[in-house]
């Protein structure tokens, strides 16, 4: 068989062995003995052309469908414009790895300079670095920087209203390291800050907090910043970036590192990936944040260029003593963000932002005077909000009728947190990108299953 | 050449973008009220406003100013920059992927579990390993969660004292950061004449307090440690576990497996080995396969195939939890799998096959002229040397690396490992013809002979990019990391 990604012709491969001087290619597997090579091919299926297995790939994209989201949870459906992804498949930013070489990289370099720069304005801080995985693992990093920025701290105090899976992902990042997350008990949806001050014992090291939090709802730090660092605590808030439009930016709150998610600048649902991690903290943490970083610089003639830079944080020079393991980071999706965030300025930022608050609370009022339903708490929230139902079996029939109407209505909430006090919250978020025709259509289909 | 930022061009009212009018009911608006004063945010961040055309401009100039896999040749060692399908890239558009939310019922998205499910089977399969999980984001990602999993496994064991990692000295600098970062200690396993594990010096550091030793089959001199039967024997007698760094799988899919070798737990590279574009530094995918004796560990949620359908499995007490925000990078895993079923059984073999042709191929022509300290038949990659030209002409790797550019190519990858001085180490990976390896060897030659003859020409290259040698240490002094 011939394989298109594979240029050689028998010819090619005779004066190629002739040249290294062996008679096979099996003669230069000859360091693997012969219990280590494989007798048979191993038992996947065979080759497929191009059209076979767009025809497959086809068949069992079918098997997904889509309907009108009215979901969130850290993943959203905001409307993005046409150059994100034309731009974002240019094939040197596509098919180009980590700028290591930085005189041809200019263009992946320049890109993420403005990636932190646009960072740094949105949440105020001092310094960005150029991506990590998503929101949840940079809230583990941070947990990293807390630990290792307080001498004899081994504790990190997270909220309990951050995203169930953020905190999860969290509790697995103390797993066996002898570092524990203790948790701060939530009150009517949000922090209970009243018992911040005894948790703050010499062991631990910072909190970690998250607005808009796990049920959508806004919270309130007003001196928190200044109790943590009474304590030599840091302090770092999670937001969905876009919020940030509207509300309080983390330096505006005194915070000391700002992490989240890029996803609702740019960046398609796509089940839940690539997201894109952001990271920025004050000018005092620049030498502990992980993952990459760019600078700008000049090269010997004084010509402005942009290179790799606070390496000596890294892997790839510390080993063992770096910050992080960061390798690879999410650029490309860094790069979407940046681009979107090109394309819609502040004023776009703040119109998707506002949007969103409205369409919510339009949607949100009109299911709070439906029976059987209620809004859980009073608390101020952005584009998503809790509805509490008053039992299950009606809840079940309220999702499953506007699945039948192509409504994806909401989150449940028990399926984040497996937890039966959950069970009857659900989660509905609504952005700039749902019409009017869809929330009367959401509103009319409510109406009829609780009536 | 060079381009401003776009920030620079920014001018006051201009849109790229519009947003439709918001059309609730006349009213709605004016009687909700604001947020709260004090949640309100009070700096607005300064973006750029230009029309649409100059976003355009902007960012298809800053293109011009990278270089992929598309633009040329790019035998960046131990990256496997190999060919990246543009079939993947097609399929990654579907909306029927795009546009699904990770949380939406389980019954609307069989698809996308379908895909996960059916990879899993795939990787488990070419790596000889029992299942996996598909959550980590990259590689150095999955080194952490599979470390993470060896230390659950001792902690349930009731091993407390196994806190020492053992990682060779040609190992990648992510192993011993993931190391540390799941609190254990890192000793350094040194490397014999040929380049491979010292055995001896590894069986004098084998004992109680060993939870594990990271390996990299090939190593990252391009060699394949022949020895690793008896390897994992002795780690294994110790009570020990054996962590397969997978980025260099590229050199045997196929061919052999991690599994047979003894290795308990591994993560792949899918941006490597399966061909899922790089993208500038991410996303990438760094699954971890494991063993029977590791598969309770693994990540929740698991994917099962019930008589229903496909169903994520939460009830898994020993599991380490969860490592990212939902189920991994799901439009890098679909691409992967794209290729894995364009390759199928035979063709990721003649991959492998290939890619190591090409490397020795590649080798050949340049041990005659460059010093090869670790020579003999090589895996997929080779290091060489820059030690002497560096006494004799003061020529650096670097320098070499520099010349190159101005030559069309991406440099291989420089200064690693760190057991060869001054070394450059080179991965053609499968996807380059012979005529591209003789046109690179040829100018590889060319420029030591004009290095030879005239060391300050290449000291000062390169000289066809828009900046030459950028001041790091200004960087480093004077950071200048935002507009």
């Amino acid at each position: 068989m011939v394989y298109p990604y594979i240029p050689h012709t028998d010819e090619d491969r005779k004066r190629m062995l002739e040249a290294i001087g062996v008679g096979s290619i099996e003669e230069l597997y000859a360091s693997l003995t012969e219990d280590l090579l494989l007798s048979d091919s191993v038992p996947i299926s065979h080759g497929r052309t191009e059209d076979e297995v767009l025809r497959m790939i086809t068949a069992i994209a079918q098997r997904n469908s889509t309907g009108i989201p009215f979901l969130g949870c850290g993943c959203y459906d905001h409307l993005v414009p046409s150059t994100v992804q034309t731009l974002a498949s240019l094939p040197s930013f596509v098919t180009a790895y980590t700028p290591y070489q930085a005189e041809m990289s200019q263009g992946l370099l320049q890109a993420s300079y403005e990636f932190q720069s646009m960072i740094c304005e949105i949440t105020g801080m001092d310094v960005s670095n150029a991506s990590l995985y998503d929101g949840a693992n940079s809230a583990a990093e941070a947990a990293t920087i807390m630990i290792g920025s307080k001498r004899k701290s081994k504790a990190v105090l997270v909220s309990g209203t951050l995203h169930p899976f953020t905190l999860q992902v969290l509790h697995t990042w103390a797993l066996g390291t002898g570092n524990e997350i203790r948790v701060l008990e939530e009150k009517n949806g949000v922090t209970d800050l009243k018992s911040l001050h005894s948790a703050l014992t010499d062991e631990v090291a910072g909190l970690i907090v998250q607005t808009p939090n796990r049920y959508g709802l806004l919270e309130d730090f007003s001196t928190v910043a200044e109790q943590l660092h009474e304590k030599g605590c840091l302090f770092a808030i999670s937001s969905d970036i876009l919020s940030l439009a509207i509300q309080k930016s983390p330096a505006e709150w005194g915070a000391d590192i700002a992490i989240g998610d890029t996803q609702a600048l740019g960046l398609p649902l796509a089940f839940g990936g690539p997201s894109c991690g952001y990271m920025a903290v004050t000018k005092a943490l620049m030498r502990k944040i992980p993952g990459r970083i760019v600078g700008a610089t000049v090269d010997g003639q004084g010509r402005r260029g942009y290179t790799l830079t606070l390496q000596a944080r890294e892997q790839h020079i510390k080993r063992e003593k770096a910050s992080s393991n960061v390798c690879s980071n999410q650029a490309l999706a860094a790069l979407m963000t940046t681009i979107h965030l090109s394309s819609l300025g502040w004023s776009g930022m703040v119109e998707a932002a506002q949007q969103s608050y409205v369409k919510a609370h339009y949607l949100a009022y009109h299911l709070a005077q439906l029976p059987g339903m209620t809004l859980v708490w009073d608390v101020p929230f952005w584009c998503e909000f809790p509805l509490r139902f008053s039992d299950s079996k009606k809840m079940r029939k309220f999702l499953q009728e506007l699945r039948n109407e192509g409504i994806f209505a909401g989150v449940r909430l028990s399926s984040l947190t497996r937890e039966t006090k959950d069970e009857l919250v659900l989660l509905v978020a609504v952005t700039e990108k749902r019409s009017r025709e869809e929330l009367e259509l959401y509103l009319a289909a409510a109406r009829r299953v609780m009536k | 050449m060079s381009e401003p930022l776009l920030i620079d061009k920014s001018k006051k009212g201009r849109k790229a973008y519009c947003f439709p009018a918001l059309d609730l009911p006349r009213g709605f608006e004016q009687a909700l009220p604001e947020l709260p004063s004090h949640l309100l945010r009070i700096k607005p961040a300064r973006l750029p406003e230009v029309a649409e055309l100059d976003v355009v401009r902007h960012f298809t100039k800053l293109s011009t100013l990278s270089f992929g896999v598309d633009n040329g040749p790019y035998p960046l060692g131990s990256c496997t920059m190999k060919y990246n399908p543009k079939l993947g890239e097609q399929i990654a558009q579907f909306p029927a992927f795009t546009t699904m939310h990770p949380l939406q019922d389980i019954s609307t998205s069989q698809g996308c579990l379908s895909i996960m499910y059916n990879l899993l089977e795939d990787l488990s399969s070419i790596t000889g390993m029992s299942w996996g999980s598909l959550q980590p984001c990259a590689g150095a990602h999955g080194e952490y969660v599979g470390l993470k999993m060896i230390r659950a496994y001792f902690l349930e064991r009731g091993e407390v004292a196994r806190n020492k990692v053992l990682v060779p000295i040609s190992a990648h600098g992510t192993n011993p950061a993931s190391a540390v970062m799941n609190g254990f200690d890192v000793v350094t396993v040194a490397s014999n004449k040929e380049g491979l594990v010292d055995i001896e010096d590894l069986k004098s550091k084998l004992d109680g307090s060993v939870a594990a030793l990271m390996l990299t089959n090939p190593n990252t001199l391009g060699l394949f440690e022949k020895d690793i039967l008896e390897i994992s024997a002795s780690v294994h007698e110790c009570g020990g576990l054996l962590y397969y760094d997978g980025a260099n799988l590229n050199a045997i899919m196929g061919m052999a497996t991690p599994g047979d070798m003894g290795f308990d737990v591994l993560h792949l590279n899918l941006h490597k080995t399966f061909s899922t574009p790089h993208g500038g530094g991410g996303p990438g995918s760094g699954p971890v396969m494991v063993n029977d004796t590791l598969r309770p560990f693994l990540p929740k949620p698991d994917i099962e195939l019930t008589d229903g359908g496909y169903v994520y499995t939460w009830d898994r007490p020993l599991s380490i939890g969860k490592v990212s925000m939902f189920w991994g990078n799901f439009l890098v895993l679909l691409r992967a799998y794209v290729y894995i079923l364009r390759m199928g059984s035979e063709g990721i073999k003649a991959a492998a096959a290939h890619a190591v042709l090409n490397a020795n191929y590649l080798k050949s022509k340049l041990e005659k002229h460059f010093d090869v300290p670790y020579g003999g038949v090589c895996m997929h990659e080779f290091v060489i040397s820059c030690e002497n030209l560096k006494k004799e002409y003061g020529i650096t790797a670097q320098d070499m690396a520099k010349g190159l550019i101005d030559e069309g190519y991406h440099p291989p990858t420089m200064y690693f490992p760190t057991l060869v001085s001054e070394a450059l180490m080179f991965e053609p990976t499968e996807s380059e013809s012979i005529e591209t390896l003789d046109a690179f060897a040829d100018s590889l030659i060319s420029l030591l002979e004009r290095a030879k003859k005239d060391p300050a020409y290449l000291k000062g290259a390169p000289y066809s990019t828009p900046v030459g040698r950028l001041d790091e240490v200004r960087a480093i002094k004077e950071p200048d990391l935002h507009y």
